[in-house]
């Protein structure tokens, strides 16, 4: 559209304003943890030293195993469900859909207290499952919803040649449907990541004692309560906790802002 | 369930494999969230500690929710969030947008990836990074006190009039980026014979606001409500983070009440009614939103 050379300068400054108030806390974040302070020498060293003091490498191993648990597993799931159904049609189908919708609006707070009492019924609380196994759940209500919709966006032409030629339904779904919908997958697995790793009231509830087991972000919700000499390693921490997901985010980030859209309009 | 082909009827054709392939997820999904969820209704009719027996008080729990004055006003501030989460976001993202809209500018998927970023950073580091702002040596009251302000800095985390606000401008900030790229896609997808139309007619840049950007991006303005109404009614990370609920109980939201109720006062048959309501209040909202966005669609 036509406007003037004035409008568009201004233009540019609105959106650099903008940017620099959305990036200011968090490069706020990024720089204050290379600052040299107290315990902390300075640059990179901090890192390592909230690595130290932190526990940073414990908590970020108990995430890197959660997450390598819960999001294939639950890609998985979701993709067999989802294929089911977006391309079958069966009794129960739509009102499984229908719960299974439900899962994508309720709220954790509401499920994640009679499920610690069960679990600890059960002797699951303070165990890795106990972190795990809810957040297979949660992502999988969203999964099956992303990928049914994925699935039926496949023209149906590609499902019935296949079945004329004999194909078996699961030679359908991987060999024919999979490959298609290799970007919804790709986004879905970004963004069940990113839920994953971020999830703190999960970890939070479910290993109340077990401090093996404290993800990244529950670790560092737990440093910046006891840690109290200063911001600079606490910063450097909150660092370490956010870049594996922003590195994700930076090559893939057409993913993200799709996904986290789409994901609402959809159906 | 006969055996002839529907025309053109999705989704497919009738087979009982899939019953196979739905089972493992909808099993996962059944035990660890929708089981949970009946139990929690369940659990709400029950006066119980945790530990001990539990005895059945009906709907005296429900009603403690409406009663409680401090319950009430976690309700309360959620309502107050909504403002900064989702109002505040949606004026300032549809500002942006439109004007962005306007003027082919360069740089724009960089500003793309630069505002939404704050959706991808886990909510521990937010609370953070927004903790070394508002701290009584924080930035913002660095910057008060270089000007010249001093009178004007205080703990804001800590202040009975400012925790709320400050907590919520937390939520603004964090939202307006996902709603200006949401409303963005949106208008990038209007027809710009619809601007050469109001142009011919005269119109200037708030007419053609009104009366072709706006209507044209109602369905992303439903999506963006309900994805940032949701978000303010979820805040627990940030709450629990940030100000505990405090000072006194002026932050404190249904979903920390929740966390509280149930692992720190011991009340959980208390803690499941308030679950249980947030969720019915967010499930009413989503319909209400969703409703209203297909109609002013149609």
């Amino acid at each position: 559209m036509r406007v003037s050379t004035a409008e568009r300068n201004a233009n540019y400054v609105i959106l650099a304003a903008f940017a620099v108030f959305a990036i200011w806390p968090i490069a706020g974040i990024l720089l204050a943890g290379l600052q040299p302070e107290g315990d902390a020498p300075g640059g990179l060293a901090n890192l390592a030293q909230a690595w130290d003091i932190g526990r940073f490498g414990s908590y970020l191993r108990t995430s890197v195993m959660v997450s390598a648990f819960v999001v294939p597993v639950s890609a998985l799931l979701s993709i067999l469900a989802g294929f089911a159904l977006g391309t079958m049609r069966f009794r129960g189908a739509d009102p499984i859909f229908y719960l299974m919708l439900v899962g994508i609006m309720m709220p954790a707070e509401a499920v994640v207290v009679p499920l610690f009492f069960d679990l600890r019924a059960v002797g699951l609380t303070d165990t890795f499952w106990a972190i795990a196994l809810p957040q297979v759940a949660q992502s999988v209500a969203f999964g099956t919803f992303w990928m049914r919709a994925a699935f039926r966006a496949q023209p149906r032409s590609l499902v019935e040649a296949a079945r004329l030629d004999g194909a078996s339904t699961g030679r359908v779904l991987w060999l024919i449907l999979v490959p298609v919908a290799r970007p919804a997958i790709v986004t879905l697995l970004v963004l069940t990541f990113m839920w994953t790793w971020n999830e703190f009231l999960i970890p939070l509830v479910m290993v109340p004692t077990n401090e093996a087991l404290r993800t990244a972000p529950l670790g560092l919700g737990f440093f910046s309560g006891q840690y109290t000499q200063g911001t600079a390693l606490l910063a450097a921490g909150a660092t370490i906790v956010a870049l594996p997901v922003v590195v994700v985010y930076l090559f893939l980030q057409r993913h993200f802002i799709a996904g986290m859209l789409e994901g609402a309009v959809k159906d | 369930m006969g055996r002839t082909a529907r025309p053109a009827g999705p989704p497919g054709e009738p087979r009982r494999v899939g019953y196979l392939y739905v089972l493992p997820g909808f099993v996962v999904y059944a035990l660890f969230a929708l089981y949970p969820l009946l139990k929690a209704v369940y659990l709400s009719l029950y006066a119980w500690d945790g530990l001990t027996l539990g005895t059945w008080v009906g709907l005296a729990n429900y009603t403690e929710v409406l009663t409680d004055e401090r319950l009430r006003a976690a309700f309360g501030h959620a309502l107050v969030l909504m403002v900064f989460f989702a109002l505040l976001p949606l004026g300032i993202g549809l500002v942006l947008a439109s004007i962005l809209h306007r003027a082919r500018v360069r740089g724009l998927s960089f500003f793309r990836t630069v505002v939404f970023l704050p959706q991808v950073v886990a909510m521990v580091v937010i609370a953070v990074a927004w903790r070394r702002i508002y701290a009584p040596d924080g930035t913002i009251n660095q910057v008060l006190s270089a000007v010249g302000l001093e009178s004007w800095t205080r703990g804001w985390l800590g202040e009975y009039v400012f925790a709320l606000p400050a907590v919520g401008l937390v939520g603004t900030w964090f939202e307006s980026g996902l709603v200006t790229v949401l409303l963005l896609a949106g208008m990038g997808r209007i027809s710009r014979d619809l601007y050469e139309a109001a142009r011919l007619d005269g119109a200037g840049p708030v007419r053609e606001f009104l009366a072709v950007t706006l209507p044209s991006v109602r369905g992303e303005i439903a999506v963006a409500l309900t994805l940032t109404v949701i978000a303010a009614l979820k805040t627990f990370d940030l709450i629990y983070l940030t100000t505990g609920g405090g000072p006194g109980h002026q932050t404190t939201v249904p979903s920390y009440e929740v966390y509280r109720q149930a692992f720190e006062l011991g009340r959980v048959g208390l803690a499941c009614a308030i679950g249980v309501c947030l969720t019915i209040v967010i499930f009413a909202i989503s319909l209400v939103i969703t409703r209203v966005g297909d109609r002013a669609a149609d």
